[in-house]
C-alpha cells in the first residue's frame, strides 16, 4: 500500500465514498458477475430468476479467472451498463 | 521516542563489512567477560561468535546515530551511553575494554564501513519512517488494488498528465531545497483563499516533477501570483485564454539547468516545464481553481499547463527584464505575467534596426485584435538573431523601447466601430485621437531563443492595470 501526502487544501474527505445504494432493484439493470469459480453459474442463474421477478433487467458477466481482479475493461463495462452489480464470491 | 540501549557493552555490526568480520571472534571473547549486546544490520547469522539481536529494520541504528560499523558503545547501568568507538583500532579496543590482550593477532588498524542506517539509498525512507517527519499534511492511503498513478487521477489531483506520487520521503527530500520551515505560510491562494504552506507547495512540486533545488523558484512564483496586483483569481475566472507565465532571471537559471536557448518555450527541459506546472497544481489543488469550476477559459492554452522560462542574459549586453523592473543585477528573481501562449513574429529580411522595429510594431499592433488599444499588456521576447540587429547598431534597451513605443501609436479613426466593415472597435466619440497600443509600462521585453532563426515572439496579456492583472516580480530567496 502506498501512502502519500494530500496535495489539496484538505477540505474534502480523503476516502472515496461508496456509491449510493438503490432503495429498490425494480426497473434497474443489475449486473451479475461470475468470478469463474465452479458452479457460480448455478447460483447466479437462481439470482437472475429472483431479480427478473422483482422487475430488474439482468446482464451477465464473467471474469476470465477467479485468481485475479476483474480486468479494468470489464469493470468499466459493468459500470456503464448497470445500475448495480452482484458478484458471486465463492464456490 | 528513542528506544534505550541495554547496560554493558553494545556493538553494531553488519556482515557486509570486512572490519566487522575481522572483529567477529573478539565479540565472542568480550561477551564471555561482561554483558554484551550485538545488533546486526543485515544477517541474523552474523556474527558467528555470539548471538545477535535483529536490527535489519535499522531502528536501533538510526535512533542511536550509528554512522560506522563496527561501533562499540559502553552503556551505564542507568541506560545512558558513556563512550563509543568505531572501526577497529587495537589500542582503542584494548583501552575501551580494559583487555590488554585483545586482538593481538589482528592488524593494528582497520577503518569501519558505512552503517546501513546512513546509506543514501535508505536514509530518506528511514528519516520519514523513524523521524516523526513533523509534516502536518494529511496522509492518504491508496488501496491495495489501486494503481498509484491511476489513484492520483481518480482523486482529481492531476492536470491531465501523470504525477509523481508525493510520498513522505519524496516530500522530505523536496523540502531540503529550501531553508524555510515546512509550516511557513507562503501565501493565501485564490479562489478558495486557502493559506498555503511551504510543505503543501513541496507536495505539489513533487507531483509536478520538480527537483528540490527548484522549490525556491516555485515558492517565489506562488508569492508573485497570490498578490492583489497579479490577481490570479481574475485570471482564472476570465473566459480569455490566459495563464500565468514566468520569466526567471539571475544565476539560478544556470544553476537549475534551465533552457533559454533552442525551443525555450517548448518541451525538453525539466525545470522550464515543471516549475510552472507546480504553480498550476498549487492553484488547482490548494486554491481549488479548476477548469470548468472557477477557471472559465473559453479555449485555454497549452501555456497554462506550466511555463517558466529563463531569459538569455549572457547573449545580450542589455539589462535583463528583472533589472528593468528594479531588481539588482545578479539577484535571482521571477516575474509572473498574465499572458496567452507565444505567437511568432517573422522578419527574415530586415538588416537595419529601424526596419525590424517597424515589423515588430506592426505585429504587436494586432495582438488580440488591431482594434484593442491600451487594454492589454504584452511580453515581447526577442530572439538572438533579432537582438543582434540592435546590438550591432548600438541600441540599448531604453533606445529600443522608446523607438518601438513611438511606432505603437494607434490612429483611432482606423478602429472606430463599423470602419472597414467590422462591428468591433472603439465608440465613435474616440475618433480623431492617437492612443498607445499598450499603456505606459505595459510592454515587457525579454531575450531568449536558439542562435538561428529570424523570429521573435509575443505573449499578449489580459485586462491590464489595477482592474486586471499587473506583472509582479519577486526575488527568489533560499
Amino acid at each position: 500500500m502506498t501512502t502519500v501526502l494530500d496535495p489539496t487544501n484538505e477540505s474534502t474527505p480523503a476516502t472515496i465514498e461508496r456509491a449510493r445504494r438503490p432503495a429498490s432493484l425494480a426497473g434497474l439493470t443489475v449486473g451479475l458477475l461470475d468470478i469463474s469459480k465452479p458452479r457460480g453459474n448455478v447460483f447466479l442463474d437462481r439470482v437472475e430468476q429472483r431479480l427478473v421477478s422483482l422487475g430488474s433487467t439482468v446482464k451477465r458477466y464473467k471474469k476470465p479467472t477467479f485468481t485475479k481482479p476483474a480486468p479494468v475493461d470489464l469493470r468499466h463495462q459493468i459500470a456503464i451498463e448497470c445500475d448495480a452489480v452482484i458478484e458471486a464470491l465463492a464456490d | 521516542m528513542t528506544p534505550p540501549l541495554p547496560p554493558g557493552l553494545v556493538a553494531f555490526v553488519k556482515r557486509d563489512c570486512e572490519t566487522c568480520k575481522l572483529v567477529d571472534p573478539l565479540l565472542g571473547q568480550l561477551g564471555a567477560a561482561e554483558p554484551l549486546t550485538v545488533y546486526t544490520q543485515d544477517d541474523l547469522a552474523f556474527p558467528a561468535s555470539v548471538s545477535a539481536l535483529d536490527d535489519r529494520n535499522l531502528e536501533m541504528s538510526w535512533h542511536h546515530d550509528i554512522e560506522t560499523v563496527p561501533t562499540l558503545i559502553r552503556v551505564g547501568a542507568d541506560g545512558i551511553e558513556e563512550e563509543r568507538i568505531v572501526g577497529w583500532s587495537r589500542d582503542q579496543w584494548q583501552a575501551f575494554t580494559g583487555n590488554i590482550e585483545l586482538g593481538m593477532t589482528l592488524p593494528e588498524f582497520r577503518p569501519g564501513c558505512g552503517s546501513l542506517s546512513v546509506d543514501p539509498s535508505r536514509s530518506d525512507e528511514l528519516n520519514a519512517r523513524m523521524g516523526g517527519s513533523g509534516l502536518a499534511t494529511r496522509r492518504v492511503d491508496f488501496a491495495e488494488l489501486e494503481d498509484d498513478f491511476e489513484a492520483m487521477y481518480d482523486r482529481g489531483w492531476s492536470d491531465g498528465l501523470p504525477l509523481v506520487p508525493p510520498t513522505e520521503a519524496r516530500v522530505l527530500r523536496m523540502l531540503e531545497g529550501t531553508t524555510r520551515a515546512p509550516d511557513d505560510v507562503v501565501a493565501n491562494v485564490p479562489p478558495d483563499l486557502v493559506d498555503v504552506t511551504v510543505e503543501k507547495i513541496a507536495v505539489n512540486a513533487v507531483m509536478a516533477g520538480c527537483k528540490p533545488e527548484y522549490l525556491p523558484v516555485v515558492i517565489a512564483a506562488i508569492e508573485a501570483i497570490c498578490t492583489d496586483e497579479f490577481n490570479i483569481h481574475g485570471l482564472l475566472a476570465t473566459t480569455m485564454s490566459v495563464g500565468p507565465v514566468f520569466v526567471v532571471n539571475g544565476p539560478i537559471r544556470n544553476q537549475l539547468g534551465m533552457n533559454s536557448g533552442i525551443n525555450v518555450f517548448g518541451q525538453g527541459n525539466r525545470a522550464n516545464l515543471t516549475i510552472g506546472r507546480a504553480v498550476q497544481l498549487v492553484v488547482r489543488n490548494v486554491g481549488g481553481g479548476r477548469p470548468g469550476g472557477v477557471d472559465r477559459a473559453a479555449q485555454g492554452s497549452p501555456a497554462k499547463i506550466g511555463l517558466a522560462f529563463p531569459e538569455d542574459e549572457e547573449g545580450t549586453p542589455w539589462i535583463s527584464l528583472a533589472e528593468e523592473r528594479g531588481i539588482a543585477a545578479g539577484v535571482n528573481a521571477i516575474t509572473a505575467l498574465c499572458v496567452e501562449g507565444p505567437r511568432l513574429i517573422v522578419d527574415q529580411l530586415s538588416r537595419s534596426p529601424e526596419s525590424l522595429t517597424n515589423t515588430l510594431a506592426e505585429c504587436l499592433m494586432t495582438t488580440h485584435s488591431k482594434r484593442m488599444v491600451a487594454g492589454i499588456d504584452a511580453l515581447l521576447v526577442l530572439s538572438p538573431e533579432h537582438m543582434a540587429r540592435y546590438v550591432e547598431a548600438g541600441w540599448d534597451r531604453a533606445r529600443f523601447r522608446s523607438e518601438l513605443e513611438a511606432r505603437l501609436m494607434v490612429n483611432t479613426d482606423d478602429i472606430i466601430r463599423g470602419t472597414g466593415g467590422i462591428e468591433e472597435g472603439l465608440p465613435a466619440e474616440f475618433a480623431g485621437k492617437q492612443l498607445p497600443k499598450f499603456r505606459p509600462g505595459g510592454l515587457h521585453i525579454a531575450h531568449a531563443g536558439g542562435p538561428a532563426g529570424l523570429f521573435s515572439s509575443v505573449f499578449a496579456g489580459w485586462v491590464s492595470g489595477p482592474t486586471g492583472s499587473v506583472a509582479v516580480t519577486k526575488e527568489i530567496t533560499p
